[in-house]
């Protein structure tokens, strides 16, 4: 039922497309990201404009719309993490890798990314490496977290 | 029926009916500023974003959008108690504290409405101060400005962009604070598929999507010494130009315009209805052949420059369809820098040729790389209808003092079929006149093929010419465009001659004519005065301007000859659907 | 379990239960539970669950001892958490922070006490099945089976009388009974709102038959709550079935649950269910011969909170940008593709099977008459135990806080709880005894919100907490209206200008009067909460917004602009504080008074903890 696709948005007559968020999912997850060129094949697949493809886009925090560091690093910002000194970790890290969040590090190998709660609240702070969970990190602890998880050598573009 | 109060005095309004328009029943103007209702074309941008026309609706616990909030039965409505009014200066503190204040530079000063609600409702200073958003101002195209710094997110240009015009390039993008309307991928407009018709421009209430301003490109050329200065109007302008002055909707100020182009100091003064009736000396013969052979039809207009970029992005499989011809505005700079050049003895590149034209994609159809043939630009410089009513102001010109003037000729002589160009279906009833006589053995009596008119975004009529059932559409708006042309992909619908203009109602409602505010009744009083214009001429059949017909034989030979092709007909591209 | 055939009707349902439960009594007479949520897993559980298997193995007990892997017990103070269960006694031992060395003891001794492992007490939670009195402190109706059985297997679930409410309600009764049920129990929407659920699903019966839709809310995204996510991957079978029934009620025969993409084990447990309840002829179409259809899909959310706001996430199931727009129309008259559609969150459609099972008047005698039933707590901060929480409504914070939750971890006083998450607010040690519902806990200026409960003590910033709050809010609102867009961010501002010590009383009062403004302007309810967390710490704590605007001074010592580290005189350049410090800012030669650059010190302490001589002083 849902399948058919293109129907009209209510109030206005702006084409929508049910597939689309899974769509965008779909290629996130193979490429870590939403490369344009692939947005824009979508968008002739689909029959939706780029323009409703990249209004999506921007919109949900999930897309990324650029190239992820190999390495992901999410900060927990939870309630309960941020009550439990995760933003002070958080700046450490941000010291510790010279970037912000949200960013990649120049080599691209750490992605740093601050997230909602996951789930750990007795384990605050936490920080999630890759899916790797790290409980109750304090700043010290960071530098040895890092060297288990040394930068990998980037992909081979295919 | 509904019965409700609005600031204690009762209404009776039909269910549905916003609180809004249930107020304005009354004669109480809610303020508004997201909300755009264009009543003829069925358009409404409902937004409920901006909340200024908040209301005390009694027993809500929130205050009410009035614009989307439908009246109930029983309702007591208060539009101006303090509780409203408060949150209603709010809102516009908040709009103001993230607004660039340079009023006095922007290309909207006294044209905006939220300097407007500003200055109405006495906002002397602002309580919430902060972080202003910072976007690049994006001037790369010919047409429009678009300064993202002044988008208040009233989602209006969106709605003109996606809903009416089915263009598809604005909306919104990110969220929260930095929520703000960019084209696809934040691109610049050139980048992308936007056709420049400038309904977004009109649909803005600040200073977000303005015009690209020439008039201080006219006024140094006005001022070159060695240049030989020509100016053509196009024919919608003459009946909007006015309002700029005062003048009611639908007067007609073609003297005056002509009298004060001449003050400003122009050598000549000709005007783009004679380059319409030179359109329908090619158009027509197209239309004739494809008719006769029955091959490549319908044939599809080509004047409308907004209209040609919307199909060779998003209708590629069409591209051969639509006649060949040049638009009125691109024959008129051809025929100047050639005809006439050498008749008055003018080196081309020695002549300035300026349009003031009702449209901002004229900006960009007169910037075109096949346009300029040897390097010589056919026309160098466009100004919209509200440029020139500023030159006219600035030049301390009084406007409505002037004595009428007549165009100069040759260039200045049309028929009633050119002027008609400027409403919706005036194409084509121009080059059904003039096939008419063409097919018959007399000339027709009746050249009122009333069955084109009208405002409404899709016709379709069956006329008789010269004895034979041509069916003919006409489509005003992309996206009544879009609608029509699907249809025909489809299968659905057959026809011999199609006229399609790129803003809804055609050229007097272009984007560059005097801002109708909403007010589509305007539009109806522009277009009847075209047809009076077009009534009250004594040769309204485009192949009987004697001017035409001069030229023809004195440089061209007949429509459709090698030298008319080579001056006066052009190709499409096929570009980025993007 | 043996291949899975469809189910042709209600009879071979109940054999199926029948046999199931025949087949449970003769199997293995220890059962332990395995707490396998994404909590668990993240607590290092999967090492201890492999040793447990393997010491089976190696010490023969596969006929006495099975294992099934849950999912979210709740205790996640514990974790790894294991479940011993005896089916004889129908005993229970929890054990908490299990470690994979234990397994050898624990399997040893089964059901008896295993020297060295936690025990934790039973009372934690009694199932639903057990009847229990209501007085102590938990009633599990939506977690009854979240953390008991194995949420991959569909046997597991039907053999707790899994569909048997589905299978009751489309043979033998009504939409319209349905409906009338669902208003005379009194459920109200757990989401936030707490619109009565039955009166929802009236409205979008009562419109004309044709296609309309159920939609499952299961985008959770407040920021310290994960009771949603706890019942997908603990109990994913519940909420189909109450979809399913939802679906009866309104005369749809699709649903869509629509998904947080942050939540993979979730989905995945989803989709196996829908799969496993396809196969069995529980989805689809002629569900157990009664001639109903209905069937479900996954769309998944991509992180934006406003999209729990019902037209927000409608649009996002379209493929749009996740706006909410102005009601009328409501969705039960025009939702999903302009259809009726009801949206029901995961907690509301939890109750649902077991309000049909049991009827209206057993589901009115829980909680309070306004608020029957129970609520979920995501109860976290600095809590002893915390964890997930399922208390009738009209149960004290103070019962939760100091009795499920055993008070203040570190022995440090208790200051304030915050529920309701961005929309709520914080209460004192006053309001302690309120018996919470919606009314009350909007009464006190707060919200019930979609569950999350943070607790806070001495050492945090209530003023800090607020900016947090409308951090989110800043981050989440869709930028529609104004007063969200740009109004959220002023007041942000002017948080932070509090926190850093540069506000005025003048401040404060703007505070006020624009964070009335947004509540009254907003749009959806993302805006018209979002002020909830200043208000409401301006109002409680307004002492703490002073002591920062007048004395420039955080006494919880959390506004970091307002902290300061120095180093004094007992200083011997030892060099470690330097060697700690995370941002290199720490500079002195050996054996030399060593100094803190303000600048770049990014207030995080380490070089307190780890100075031997108390040298750093912390203002």
């Amino acid at each position: 039922m849902l399948s058919a696709d293109t129907k009209p948005r209510r109030t206005s007559g702006v084409r929508a497309d049910s597939g689309l968020l899974n769509a965008l999912h779909a290629l996130q997850a193979e490429h870590g990201y939403v490369p344009r060129q692939e947005a824009m094949a979508l968008s002739r697949r689909l029959g939706v404009p780029l323009a409703r493809i990249f209004e999506v886009l921007t919109f949900y925090s999930y897309f990324r719309l650029e190239e992820p560091g190999r390495i992901t690093l999410s900060v927990c910002d939870g309630t309960s993490c941020h009550l439990q000194e995760g933003p002070v970790l958080l700046k450490a890290i941000q010291a510790l890798l010279g970037i912000g969040a949200g960013e990649a590090t120049p080599d691209g190998a750490y992605q740093l990314n601050v997230v909602r709660c996951l789930g750990c609240c007795s384990c605050s702070p936490v920080l999630m490496v890759d899916d790797k969970i790290y409980s109750q990190v304090d700043p010290a602890d960071l530098p040895g977290i890092l060297k288990k998880h040394p930068p990998t050598a980037p992909k081979e573009a295919n | 029926m509904i019965k409700l109060s609005v600031n204690n005095r009762d209404v009776e309004v039909p269910e549905g009916t916003s609180i809004l328009d249930a107020a304005g029943e009354l004669g109480i103007k809610v303020p508004t500023l997201c909300h755009f209702k264009l009543d003829d074309f069925d358009i409404e941008n409902k937004a409920g974003s901006c909340r200024v026309c908040v209301v005390e609706v009694e027993g809500r616990p929130t205050l009410a959008p009035s614009c989307c909030t439908p009246a109930t039965d029983g309702m007591k409505v208060k539009t101006n108690s303090v509780r409203a009014i408060n949150a209603r200066r709010s809102m516009l503190d908040l709009l103001l504290s993230n607004h660039p204040k340079d009023c006095l530079t922007c290309q909207r000063n006294l044209d905006c409405e939220l300097q407007r609600l500003a200055g109405e409702m006495g906002l002397h200073q602002i309580l919430f101060e902060g972080e202003q958003m910072e976007h690049e101002v994006d001037r790369a195209n010919q047409s429009i400005v678009r300064d993202p710094n002044k988008c208040i997110m009233c989602r209006r240009c969106e709605t003109a962009c996606n809903v009416m015009q089915t263009v598809g390039i604005l909306s919104a993008v990110d969220r929260g604070f930095d929520a703000v309307v960019m084209p696809t991928s934040k691109r610049s407009l050139d980048d992308t598929k936007c056709t420049f018709c400038g309904q977004c421009v009109q649909a803005c209430p600040t200073g977000a999507l303005t015009a690209v301003n020439r008039s201080y490109d006219v006024w140094r050329g006005l001022n070159h010494p060695a240049k030989f200065k020509v100016v053509q109007t196009a024919p919608a302008v003459r009946v909007a130009l006015g309002e700029a002055f005062g003048m009611a909707p639908g007067s007609v100020s073609t003297g005056k315009m002509v009298a004060a182009l001449r003050k400003l100091g122009f050598d000549r003064v000709f005007d783009t209805d004679f380059a319409a009736d030179l359109t329908i000396m090619e158009e027509t013969t197209e239309l004739i052949g494809r008719l006769t052979s029955g091959e490549n039809l319908p044939i599809l207009t080509s004047c409308c420059p907004g209209w040609v970029k919307f199909f060779e992005h998003q209708f590629p499989d069409l591209i051969n369809i639509p006649s060949t011809a040049k638009s009125p505005q691109q024959m008129f700079g051809a025929i100047a820098k050639t005809y006439y050049a050498e008749k008055a003895g003018i080196a081309p590149d020695n002549m300035l040729v300026a349009s003031v034209m009702p449209c901002l994609a004229k900006k960009y159809e007169a910037a075109r790389d096949e346009f300029a043939p040897n390097g010589i630009r056919d026309v160098d410089i466009v100004i919209s209808t509200r440029e020139l009513a500023n030159m006219i102001k600035e030049a301390g010109i009084q406007f409505m003092d002037l004595d009428e003037s007549d165009f100069d000729n040759p260039l200045g002589e049309s028929t009633g079929a050119g002027v008609i160009f400027g409403a919706t279906g005036g194409v084509l009833e121009a080059a059904l006149r003039t096939a008419a006589d063409w097919l018959s053995d007399e000339p027709i009596e009746d050249v009122d093929f009333t069955a084109v008119r009208g405002l409404s975004g899709i016709r379709e009529a069956t006329v008789t010419v010269a004895g034979k059932d041509v069916r003919v559409a006409i489509a005003s708006g992309l996206g009544n465009a879009r609608n029509l042309l699907e249809k025909i992909q489809k299968g659905e619908a057959e026809y011999e001659a199609i006229e399609i203009m790129a803003c809804p109602g055609g050229c007097i409602n272009g984007g560059g004519q005097p801002s109708i505010k909403g007010d589509t009744s305007i539009l109806e009083k522009r277009r009847q005065a075209l047809y009076v214009i077009d009534g009250d001429k004594a040769i309204r059949k485009s192949h009987e301007n004697p001017s035409i017909q001069k030229l023809y034989k004195e440089f061209l030979g007949q429509p459709g000859s090698e030298r008319a092709h080579k001056l006066l007909h052009t190709h499409y591209t096929e570009r980025e659907n993007a | 379990m043996s291949t899975i055939t469809p189910l042709k009707d209600r009879d071979a349902l109940s054999t199926w239960a029948a046999d199931l439960k025949t087949e449970r009594a003769s199997g293995a007479p220890v059962v332990i539970r395995v707490s396998m949520g994404t909590c668990g897993i993240a607590a290092k559980t999967t090492p201890v669950l492999e040793a447990l298997q393997s010491e089976i193995r190696s010490q023969q007990k596969e006929s006495q001892i099975e294992i099934v892997q849950t999912g979210c017990m709740g205790l996640c103070h514990s974790e790894p958490t294991i479940e011993v269960y005896d089916r004889q006694t129908q005993q229970s031992i929890f054990y908490g922070n299990v470690k994979p060395e234990q397994a050898p003891t624990l399997i040893r001794e089964e059901s008896s006490q295993a020297f060295g492992v936690d025990v934790l007490t039973q009372n934690w939670y009694r199932p639903e099945e057990t009847d229990a009195d209501v007085e102590t402190a938990q009633a599990r109706i939506v977690l009854r089976n979240t953390g008991r059985i194995d949420p991959e297997s569909i046997a597991d679930y039907v053999g707790t009388q899994g569909y048997a409410a589905l299978a009751n309600v489309v043979t033998t009764m009504q939409p319209d009974e349905v409906t009338q049920t669902m208003i005379d129990a009194g459920l109200r929407g757990r989401g936030g709102g707490g619109f009565p659920t039955g009166v929802k699903w009236q409205f979008a019966a009562k419109q004309p038959a044709g296609e309309k839709y159920v939609i499952c809310n299961a985008d959770e995204g407040d920021p310290g709550a994960f009771m949603d996510r706890a019942v997908l991957e603990g109990d994913p079978h519940a909420v189909l079935e109450a979809m399913a029934i939802s679906g009866f009620a309104i005369g749809a025969a699709q649903g869509v649950v629509y998904i947080r993409a942050e939540y993979p084990l979730a989905i995945e447990r989803l989709e196996l269910a829908i799969q496993q309840a396809r196969d069995c002829g529980l989805l689809g179409t002629n569900i157990l011969g009664s001639g109903f259809d209905f069937d479900i899909e996954l769309k998944y959310g991509a992180g934006a909170f406003v999209c729990g706001e019902e037209t927000a996430l409608i649009h996002s199931i379209e493929g749009l940008r996740g706006e909410p727009i102005f009601k009328p129309p409501f969705p039960a008259v025009e939702g999903l593709w302009e259809k009726p559609t009801i949206v029901n969150n995961v907690e509301t459609l939890a109750n649902i099977c077991a309000i049909m099972r049991r009827g209206a008047k057993w589901f009115r005698q829980i909680g309070t008459e306004k608020c029957p039933g129970t609520k979920v707590f995501a109860l976290a901060g600095k809590v002893k135990r915390v964890g997930l929480v399922e208390v009738p409504m009209g149960t004290t914070l103070r019962d939760i806080i100091f009795g499920v939750g055993q008070g203040i971890a570190n022995d440090r006083a208790f200051k304030a709880v915050q529920t309701g998450g961005p929309s709520g607010g914080c209460l004192k040690t006053e309001d302690l005894d309120t018996p919470i519902d919606y009314e009350s806990l909007r009464a006190l200026g707060s919200m019930m919100g979609s569950g999350g409960m943070i607790v806070m003590d001495e050492d945090d910033c209530m003023v800090n907490i607020a900016k947090y709050f409308l951090e989110f809010t800043l981050d989440e609102s869709c930028g529609r209206c104004t007063p969200c867009r740009i109004g959220n961010k002023r007041l942000h501002e002017m948080l932070v200008k509090v926190c850093s010590g540069r506000a005025d009383m003048r401040t404060l009062e703007k505070l006020r009067q624009l964070s009335d403004t947004i509540k009254d302007t907003s749009l959806c309810g993302l805006g018209q909460t979002s002020p909830n967390p200043v208000l409401s710490t301006l109002r409680q704590f307004r002492r703490e917004y002073l002591d920062h605007v007048m004395n420039h001074k955080c006494t919880a010592g959390v506004c970091s602009a307002l902290v300061r580290y120095d180093i004094n005189e007992r200083c011997v350049g030892c060099t470690l504080c330097a060697r700690n410090c995370p941002v290199s800012c720490i500079t002195g030669a050996p054996k030399e008074h060593h100094e803190i650059d303000q600048e770049r010190c990014i207030k995080c302490g380490v070089c307190q903890q780890a100075c031997k001589f108390h040298a750093v002083d912390k203002h």
